[in-house]
């Protein structure tokens, strides 16, 4: 099952759950994906120990999808 | 041979933050290698003057004892106020109510191994391995260790900028970041000292010391591979 989370000030939200072979669970997950892109979070999944991505279409395979915001000098 | 022209920080991709802070160059080697000499350069322009200024005062006349000591004092000052303004960066910050700094926590554990997961335990930094050293990723910003033996800490103003989150997932924000593009996440952070562990270790809160150390430890047992 993989997950698309965003952190938040809950600790994180679990925005949409789905199996590759369910397409409605799919679709249902990229339309969260894509909101959570307009409200200007990125997309990242790990891609390996130590590494990540970012990603701008939903990674149907990933296991873990982490919406995160941007992030500045202090 | 020609110099490669500077990268600036926008026009090699990476993290999408880089676009706010186009102008800077961005972060490698040879960059750190500059930032650290400049910092000691600095520290030496402070320390150099008062000293030789307080001795020479004494010389010449052993009455101007307490403006000599109020040099020696300046030029100690001075540096320690570097240091512990790079120290500053990793402090804890405000924490979010109980429940949300739980659920943020396994976030955070699930994305880090179990040494990591026990040092963010014990000292509230995660320790991560890069390219450019070791980093120690706080709530609000991060401390690269690198050097022989770990001695040269990089001290960056760093976060994310919603004081309401969790500050695990505060870490989590900057430790997803780091992994995504290392050198821009040292680019598009704010350089705030450079100096030996030991100035930034004995700054630090008590409980975080074990971090630095651990860092150090991490050098001297795998050296950074650096590029030819």
């Amino acid at each position: 099952m993989s997950r698309l989370v965003r952190m938040d000030s809950t600790g994180h939200t679990t925005l949409a759950e789905w199996t590759a072979d369910d397409t409605e669970a799919v679709e249902a997950a990229a339309a969260a994906f894509r909101a959570e892109l307009d409200r200007g979070y990125f997309a990242i999944v790990s891609t390996g120990e130590g590494h990540a991505e970012q990603v701008r279409e939903l990674p149907v395979d990933a296991p873990l999808v982490i919406m995160r915001l941007p992030i500045s000098g202090g | 041979m020609s110099t490669p022209a500077p990268t600036t920080a926008g026009s090699a991709g990476g993290l999408p933050e880089l676009d706010a802070v186009r102008w800077r160059r961005r972060v490698d080697e040879r960059e750190l290698r500059r930032r650290g000499i400049g910092w000691t350069v600095s520290t030496l322009g402070h320390v150099v003057p008062f000293t030789v200024t307080g001795i020479v005062l004494f010389l010449v006349e052993p009455l101007a004892l307490p403006v000599s000591l109020a040099a020696f004092a300046q030029g100690w000052i001075l540096p320690e106020l570097y240091a512990q303004r790079g120290a500053n960066v990793v402090r804890p910050k405000k924490r979010a109510a109980e429940g949300p700094e739980r659920v943020a926590l396994g976030l955070l554990g699930d994305l880090l191994g179990h040494d990591a997961r026990d040092l963010h335990a014990r000292t509230g930094l995660v320790m991560e391995r890069g390219a450019l050293g070791v980093w120690l990723l706080g709530e609000g910003g991060a401390l690269l260790v690198r050097g022989p033996r770990g001695r040269r800490v990089h001290c960056y103003c760093v976060r994310v900028n919603h004081p309401e989150l969790p500050s695990s997932d505060r870490i989590a924000h900057l430790l997803l970041a780091l992994r995504e593009d290392e050198a821009g996440f040292a680019t598009v952070a704010n350089h705030s000292f450079s100096g030996a562990r030991w100035r930034v270790r004995r700054r630090v809160p008590k409980p975080m010391r074990p971090a630095l150390d651990a860092a150090g430890v991490s050098l001297v047992d795998r050296p950074l591979e650096l590029p030819a």
